[in-house]
């Protein structure tokens, strides 16, 4: 089974493609990345992935489920500049936004719904900040803030877009032990990311992205000098190495 | 104060209410200009209902006024919803070409008689007492059953969809994927200040419901780390304007709506100094 399958994604703005005839399949249970040079649509796919960008021609298949339905099978982590940080709400009220789903429209998010959410918020190490406003987080606590709503979703498939930008050393790496545990115990993740080396050493599968795929599977399979070559081509300064690891 | 006071800062106090339940939601998705562009965007009504029913009487005026006000609010909606002009422009789009649309109108229709927003749509709240409705036996200020009417509807649209409307406006592409309808809501909430708007230009005047919309809201985000805690001191705020604002006007005896916006501006600018000078509440 594919945690994610994309077939034939189109995405244009204004005339030039942002993606272009993008096939992808990602396995479940693995941790996943998607990489590529700036300005190759990596989060113009996951959005688009996601019904927040309409796209051309293509279709998507969450869990196996194709089309709207299957967004009930995933979590989000949108990039952390999406919002405003500044908003009036507190750490707990945005992690319980990952129940609002379960809770339903209308309706309050009840006592059980906060239990999860709070345990969520546990797991990544938050717990004490629950009744901060958001605004007074540094950037590697908003991220786990964000990872915690989307684990309270409880999906089949959790969406990171650049979760490791701009946050220090220690998250860095306290979120990447989180995404190994969560695929050791069989959940699926797709991150994108910026880190060739990071992606390398610790994920197992990845789309090679710029505007077309370039390569999508087992890591060493897709990362080869070549084919990172194609993909980066004049993003990278004459005498770059390129680190194949 | 006279019986008469007391009923004018009810219904500036019910302006307030029904304003300051909606208001947060607009300073928080950048939208403070909205009711401003309303308040232009209802000419082209009031020469459509003269030009039907050659009639300047309250109901269809407000009828004509608030279809426009809800055509405005949805078309700066859908030009915001194509991701190509930002908020605030979309906003400055619309209501001109409303405003001038009214224009024309009055210029080829109605330009033998005296049609204008200050003379059919906009009121004056110091006449509230003067129009009254009996309801039950009761003679009430017919602007205050409005109002009250309008604050009731727009507390059960809040509480009802408290979450939904608090995550769409912080997060509307994480809201989306959860199952929200972020687009929807956004439409609901427009069309609930557009009709909250209306209702009140016509109870207190234009410059009064601008201020209520906005001037509490924006103190009340100084103040607050909650959106609930937001929306109390907004209202809050907007009874303050109410009541000090009419004791400031019968004092020095001047304009009840401009004491009480001024009253409500030196309420921001208290909060803007509480959080500038240290005191943070956030």
């Amino acid at each position: 089974m594919n945690a994610l399958e994309i077939s034939g994604l189109t995405v244009s703005y204004r005339a030039a493609p942002a993606l272009w005839q993008v096939d992808a399949a990602f396995p479940a249970g693995a941790l996943s990345a998607i990489v590529g040079p700036n300005g190759a649509g990596k989060s113009t796919l996951l959005k688009a992935a996601l019904g927040l960008v309409t796209s051309d021609t293509g279709t998507v298949r969450i869990a196996d489920v194709e089309g709207r339905a299957g967004l009930a099978n995933l979590a989000y982590v949108p990039q952390a500049e999406s919002v405003d940080w500044d908003f009036p709400i507190t750490v707990a009220e945005v992690v319980a936004m990952g129940r609002y789903r379960a809770a339903g429209w209308f309706r309050r998010v009840g006592r059980a719904d906060r239990a999860i959410a709070a345990d969520c918020l546990e797991r990544v190490g938050m717990s004490a900040f629950a009744r901060r406003q958001i605004g007074q987080l540094s950037g590697g606590q908003r991220q786990r803030v964000f990872l915690a709503r989307a684990l309270a979703q409880q999906a089949e498939v959790l969406v990171m877009d650049e979760p490791f930008a701009g946050i220090d050393a220690r998250t860095q790496a306290d979120l990447l032990e989180l995404l190994q545990e969560l695929s050791a115990d069989g959940g699926s993740t797709v991150v994108v990311h910026h880190d060739l080396a990071q992606v390398r050493s610790a994920f197992e599968w990845v789309l090679l992205l710029n505007v077309r795929a370039l390569g999508c599977g087992p890591v060493a399979d897709v990362l080869t000098e070549d084919r990172i070559r194609e993909a980066y081509g004049a993003g990278l300064p004459e005498g770059t190495p390129v680190w194949t690891g | 104060m006279t019986a008469d006071d007391l009923v004018i800062v009810l219904v500036a106090g019910l302006t307030a209410t029904a304003c300051g339940l909606l208001g947060p939601f607009l300073v928080l998705r950048r939208m403070a200009l909205l009711s401003d562009a309303v308040s232009h965007a209802v000419l082209p009504g009031i020469v459509a209902v003269w030009l039907i029913g050659e009639t300047r009487a309250p109901v269809p005026v407000v009828a004509g006024a608030a279809a426009f006000a809800v055509l405005c609010v949805l078309g700066i909606d859908a030009i915001r919803a194509t991701g190509l002009v930002a908020s605030d422009a979309a906003i400055a789009l619309v209501f001109p070409a409303l405003f001038s649309l009214g224009v024309l109108g009055i210029t080829r229709y109605a330009s033998d008689i005296h049609l204008d927003l200050d003379s059919t749509i906009y009121g004056e709240i110091a006449f509230a007492p003067f129009d009254t409705v009996t309801v039950g036996g009761v003679v009430l200020a017919r602007s205050g059953v409005v109002l009250a009417c309008v604050a009731v509807l727009n507390l059960l649209l809040v509480t009802a969809l408290w979450k939904e409307l608090r995550a769409t406006t912080f997060d509307p592409q994480f809201s989306r994927v959860t199952g929200l309808r972020p687009r929807l809501l956004s439409r609901l909430l427009l069309v609930a200040v557009a009709i909250t708007a209306v209702s009140a230009f016509e109870a207190v005047g234009a410059i009064l419901v601008v201020t209520m919309l906005i001037v509490p809201a924006a103190t009340a985000y100084l103040l607050t780390r909650r959106l609930g805690a937001m929306v109390a001191v907004a209202v809050g705020v907007g009874w303050v304007g109410a009541i000090v604002g009419h004791v400031t006007a019968l004092t020095f005896d001047t304009s009840i709506a401009g004491a009480m916006g001024l009253v409500c501006a030196a309420c921001f600018v208290v909060a803007l100094t509480i959080r500038a000078f240290g005191a943070r509440a956030r």
